[in-house]
């Protein structure tokens, strides 16, 4: 086991369409429950990530880590694959005597980037999913744990026109088949 | 198609993001309690057409669970708040009795 690499589920697969969608990764990740308003629990977030908590619906993006508001107890922290390790040593430690959760869930999920100059990578995305992606309605910065097709995916815009897309490993292939074929069509009349 | 809002996210969806969970503000009867309330708790559940509150969850987001008040005639959502509660808050009581006068559901009204 020692001798043991992370890999992604698809080995980094990559298709060009109106928008390019590449799988990403391996990166660590770690979800982390606990009282949001807490001064500790941010300090802590801060101290790890070099990002704040991040507000209702929103990503923290800092020097390539990012801080990912899933629900109103629980984080997502995005950090470099080999950090996870130390980082949740620092947590435990920090947050001694807080009552939270951390867990190392970076081999759990799979990782895509969509992303085409203009507004082709919220049209391949709103195909997908249920959510208003008009320009004025999500921006950068903005999160959005939706449904994808037919399974649970969360997604972020880093900067305009880039997703990044998190899902269970396990439906992988599933999510990068979908995107790919979003990609694949041309519309005569765009939606945005 | 419903159009809910779940309290806890904020996010106002689809019915395809979430999943419906049954009738809201059961009490549950367990040991010790007398058949009759148990029957009732187990079995008994309203069919009403017209005001009707609802267990939801967020399956698809944030996976919480929220109650919701919604007209099963017209599917027009009243409203939606948090699931840890016994009763509907006032604000969304008075919301429904100004849209359906007279109406009922169970103990409220």
């Amino acid at each position: 086991m020692s001798d043991a690499k992370s890999v992604t589920p698809l080995q980094g697969a990559k298709f060009d369409g109106i928008a390019t969608v590449q799988e990403i990764g391996p990166r660590g990740m770690i979800t982390l429950r606990g009282d949001l308003s807490d001064a500790t629990f941010a300090a802590a977030v801060e101290a790890v990530t070099g990002c704040t908590v991040p507000a209702q619906r929103k990503a923290s993006l800092a020097g390539g880590n990012a801080v990912l508001w899933m629900t109103p107890d629980e984080l997502m922290l995005m950090l470099p694959a080999g950090s996870v390790a130390g980082a949740l040593e620092t947590l435990a430690d920090k947050l001694a005597g807080v009552h939270h959760l951390a867990a190392d869930v970076s081999d759990a999920r799979a990782l895509f980037r969509l992303s085409a100059p203009g507004t082709a990578a919220r049209e391949v995305l709103a195909r997908l999913a249920p959510v208003d992606l008009a320009p004025g309605q999500f921006g950068p910065g903005d999160l959005r744990r939706t449904r994808v097709g037919q399974v649970a995916a969360a997604f972020v815009m880093v900067e305009e026109g880039v997703f990044e897309l998190v899902c269970f490993r396990s439906v992988a292939r599933y999510v990068f088949d979908l995107l790919a074929d979003a990609c694949g069509e041309t519309t005569a009349q765009p939606v945005f | 198609m419903l159009i809910l809002t779940c309290p806890h996210c904020g996010v106002t969806a689809e019915e395809t993001e979430f999943h419906a969970g049954g009738e809201a503000h059961l009490k549950r009867y367990g040991p010790g309690s007398s058949d009759a309330d148990f029957e009732d708790y187990m079995f008994n559940r309203v069919n009403p057409k017209g005001v009707h509150f609802e267990r939801w969850r967020h399956v698809y987001g944030c996976g919480k669970w929220f109650h919701a008040a919604r007209c099963t005639a017209t599917l027009e959502v009243f409203g939606t708040y948090p699931a840890q509660t016994h009763q509907p808050p006032e604000a969304l009581l008075d919301t429904i009795r100004q849209k359906r006068p007279g109406w009922s559901w169970r103990d409220f009204s």
